[in-house]
C-alpha cells in the first residue's frame, strides 16, 4: 500500500507477510503512538507549562487572600503570600455569613451525595442486570435528560419551591438534585462488567429476594464505583452555583452563594473576596490531594463508554 | 450518542424454584407468585425514584415554563398569574438586548469550546505517552475542575483587571499597552472563554485520554508498518477512533456553554454582572434570564427566554445530528 492512498482506518487486518519480506525496521519503531511510546523532554515541558497554568490561579488566590486590598491592586501585583491571611479569613467569615454557609454547603452536598448514590446504584443495577419491558427506551430517556440545562426550568421551580414553603430553604436546592442521569449511567456501565450473573443466580438459589440481593450482593460489588461517583457528585454539588444563587438568599446561603454575594457588594474588598474563595476551594483541593488518583480514574472510566 | 445503544442482553435464566422439600402445594404456589411479582416489580421500583424526582423537578417545570411564559407574573406576587398570550415572547424577541445575548452566548461558546477541545486533544496525546509520575500530571491538569465557577470567576476577575491585573502586568513586561478586558467587546468574551477553558480543558483531556487508551495497539502497529509517520498515525488512527468521544465532548461542551452564568456574572460583579457589562458586551442568555426574572422581577419574560433557549438547543442538536450524519456517510464513502 502506498502512503498516498487514504489509509483505511477501521479494521486494518495485516496479512501475515511472507517470511523474509517483512519490512526491515528496528523493533521499537514498530510501536505506535499508543501508550508504549516514551515521552520525550518536549512532553514534560509542555505538561509543566499547562500544569503551571492550571495551578497559577489557585496560587494567586492564596496570595491575594493573604494581602491587603491595596497590595493586591497595586500596579505591580505581589507574588508571594503576605501575612494577613488570618485577619482576612476572619473578616470574610463575619461579612459573608461564611460559618453558616459552610454548614449549609456540607448539609446540601452530603445529602445530595447520599441520595444520588442510593438511587443511582439501584437504578444502575436495574438497567445493567435486570430484564424488564421498556428497558431500552427508558435508559435512552435517562441519558436524554443529561442534555436539558437547568435554565429551562428555574422559573417554575422557583415558584414551586415558594409554594411548597421552601423558598430560600436548603430543601429547594437539595430536592431537584437528588438523582443524576450521569450517576445512573455510570453505575450501569460499571455493574454490567463488574457484577457476574452467576453471583445474582447463586443468591437467588439461596432464596434471596431481589432487595436482599441488592443489599448483600450488588452493594458490595458496586462499592468502588460508588466511591468515585460519590466524590464526583460531592464536587459538583459543592460547586453548584446557578440554581442555588437564584433559590437561596443572603441569610441562608451555601458557600458559592455567599461568595457571589460577597463580590456583588457595593464596594467589595478584593482580598476578603479571595479569602472567601480560598475557604470554598480548600476542602475540595484537600480531597483532590488525597484521592486525586481515584477521581482521575473515575472520570476516565466514566468517559470510556461515553 | 453512542451511549443510548442498549448493550446486548445477557441470558438471564429464569428464577429457579428453591430446591428444598416443597412444604405443600398451596404454599409453593403462593411463593412462586410472590417470586414472580418480586421479579416483575423490582426493576421498576429501582428506577422509579429517578423518574419520579426528575419528573417532579425537571420535566414538569420544563413544561410549566411554557405556561408561565404566556402570563404576567412578578417576583413580588408569585401567586397571581395574568394571561397575556404571546406578549412576553413579543417583548423579548423585539429586545435588541436579547439578540445581543444570543450572539454573545454563541460567540463565547465557539471561542471557548473550539480551542478547549483542541488543546484537550493535544494534552491527552501527551498524557498518553509513557511518562514518569503520570498520575501526578493527570491530577495537576484536573485541579481546575475542583474549583467552583464562583471562585474561578473571582480570581480571574483580578487577573483581568485593567490596571494592576496580573495579565496586563505580564503584557506590560513584554511591551504591550494595558488592555481593558471587561470593557472591550472581544476582550471581555475572550476573558470569559479563558475562565471556561481553564476549568474544563483538563477534564476533557482525561476523557480523550481514556478513549485513546482503548484504541487497540494493533492499529498503530499496522499503520506504522504501512509507513505512516507518527503525525499521520495521530490523524488517521487516533482521531477517527476517537470520533464518538469527540462528538460526545462537543455535545457536552455546547450544552455547557449555553448555560454560562457565573463567569459573566462575577467578571466585574455588582450591577455590571446583572447586565453583562455596560454595553451588554458579555451578557449571556442565562444572565439575560436572571436579569429579567430575578433582577427586574418579571418572571413571564424570563420563562419566555427559557423557551427560546430550548429552541436554540434543539437547533444546535439538529445541526450536530446533521454533522454527525454527514461525517458518517462521508466516512463510508471512503
Amino acid at each position: 500500500m502506498t502512503m498516498t492512498s487514504p489509509t483505511p482506518t477501521a479494521p486494518v487486518k495485516l496479512a501475515p507477510s511472507p517470511r523474509g519480506s517483512a519490512p526491515h525496521r528496528p523493533r521499537r519503531f514498530k510501536m505506535g503512538a499508543g501508550q508504549q511510546m516514551k515521552g520525550g523532554p518536549f512532553a514534560y515541558i509542555a505538561l509543566a507549562v499547562v500544569g503551571f497554568g492550571s495551578l497559577l490561579p489557585l496560587y494567586w488566590t492564596l496570595v491575594a487572600a493573604s494581602r491587603t486590598q491595596d497590595e493586591v491592586l497595586a500596579s505591580t501585583p505581589p507574588f508571594l503570600p503576605g501575612g494577613r491571611l488570618v485577619e482576612n479569613l476572619q473578616t470574610a467569615w463575619e461579612q459573608a455569613n461564611l460559618g453558616k454557609a459552610i454548614v449549609n454547603s456540607v448539609i446540601v452536598s452530603s445529602s445530595i451525595t447520599a441520595a444520588t448514590l442510593f438511587f443511582c446504584t439501584l437504578a444502575g443495577y436495574a438497567f445493567a442486570k435486570m430484564r424488564f419491558r421498556g428497558r431500552g427506551w427508558l435508559m435512552t430517556a435517562v441519558i436524554a435528560t443529561l442534555t436539558i440545562p437547568p435554565q429551562l426550568s428555574v422559573v417554575p421551580l422557583f415558584m414551586m419551591m415558594s409554594g411548597l414553603g421552601w423558598g430560600g430553604q436548603l430543601e429547594s436546592v437539595i430536592f431537584p438534585t437528588l438523582v443524576s442521569a450521569f450517576g445512573v449511567f455510570f453505575m450501569r456501565q460499571y455493574l454490567i462488567e463488574a457484577l457476574p450473573y452467576e453471583l445474582i443466580e447463586a443468591a437467588k438459589i439461596d432464596g434471596a429476594n431481589n432487595f436482599r440481593i441488592v443489599v448483600s450482593v450488588v452493594l458490595p460489588v458496586a462499592r468502588p464505583a460508588m466511591m468515585v461517583l460519590g466524590m464526583l457528585t460531592f464536587v459538583q454539588a459543592w460547586n453548584d452555583f446557578f440554581w442555588p444563587y437564584l433559590a437561596l438568599n443572603q441569610q441562608n446561603p451555601t458557600l458559592q452563594v455567599a461568595l457571589g454575594q460577597l463580590s456583588a457588594a457595593y464596594t467589595p474588598d478584593q482580598s476578603i473576596v479571595m479569602a472567601g474563595a480560598l475557604i470554598s476551594t480548600l476542602p475540595l483541593l484537600a480531597v483532590f490531594v488525597l484521592f486525586g488518583k481515584k477521581i482521575v480514574g473515575g472520570i476516565m472510566s466514566g468517559a470510556v463508554k461515553g | 450518542m453512542a451511549t443510548s445503544t442498549p448493550t446486548r442482553d445477557a441470558y438471564v435464566p429464569p428464577p429457579r424454584e428453591p430446591q428444598k422439600e416443597p412444604p405443600s402445594e398451596r404454599r409453593q404456589l403462593w411463593r412462586s407468585r410472590l417470586w414472580r411479582f418480586d421479579d416483575k416489580a423490582s426493576p421498576y421500583a429501582y428506577i422509579a425514584p429517578f423518574f419520579l424526582i426528575f419528573g417532579a423537578f425537571g420535566l414538569y417545570p420544563l413544561l410549566y415554563t411554557g405556561w408561565i411564559a404566556l402570563h404576567r407574573v412578578s417576583m413580588t406576587g408569585l401567586d397571581s398569574m395574568e394571561w397575556v398570550g404571546w406578549e412576553n415572547f413579543d417583548k423579548i424577541l423585539h429586545d435588541p438586548e436579547f439578540w445581543t445575548s444570543v450572539s454573545n452566548t454563541f460567540l463565547i461558546g465557539v471561542i471557548s469550546t473550539v480551542p478547549q477541545l483542541l488543546v484537550a486533544l493535544g494534552l491527552a496525546h501527551l498524557l498518553n505517552y509513557r511518562l514518569r509520575a503520570s498520575t501526578f500530571w493527570r491530577t495537576i491538569i484536573l485541579t481546575p475542575y475542583a474549583t467552583s465557577v464562583a471562585s474561578a470567576a473571582l480570581v480571574f476577575a483580578l487577573v483581568f483587571r485593567a490596571d494592576g491585573g496580573l495579565l496586563n502586568w505580564t503584557l506590560g513586561l513584554v511591551g504591550f499597552d494595558p488592555v481593558n478586558w471587561a470593557n472591550g467587546h472581544w476582550t471581555s468574551k475572550l476573558a470569559i472563554s479563558i475562565i471556561v477553558i481553564w476549568r474544563w480543558t483538563g477534564y476533557n483531556a482525561l476523557i480523550y485520554l481514556a478513549a485513546m487508551q482503548a484504541v487497540p495497539n494493533d492499529l498503530y502497529e499496522a499503520a506504522s508498518l504501512d509507513g505512516a509517520s507518527r503525525w499521520q498515525q495521530f490523524l488517521k488512527v487516533t482521531i477517527p477512533s476517537l470520533r464518538p468521544t469527540i462528538l460526545f465532548t462537543i455535545v457536552i461542551s455546547t450544552i455547557g456553554s449555553m448555560q454560562l452564568f457565573g463567569e459573566p456574572l462575577l467578571l466585574e460583579g455588582g450591577a455590571m454582572g446583572a447586565t453583562g457589562g455596560n454595553e451588554n458586551q458579555y451578557e449571556t442568555l442565562s444572565i439575560y434570564l436572571y436579569n429579567y426574572g430575578w433582577n427586574l422581577g418579571h418572571l413571564g419574560p424570563a420563562a419566555a427566554v427559557a423557551w427560546a433557549m430550548l429552541a436554540l438547543l434543539l437547533l444546535i442538536a439538529g445541526v450536530n445530528w446533521l454533522i454527525g450524519r454527514y461525517v458518517r456517510t462521508s466516512d463510508s464513502a471512503v
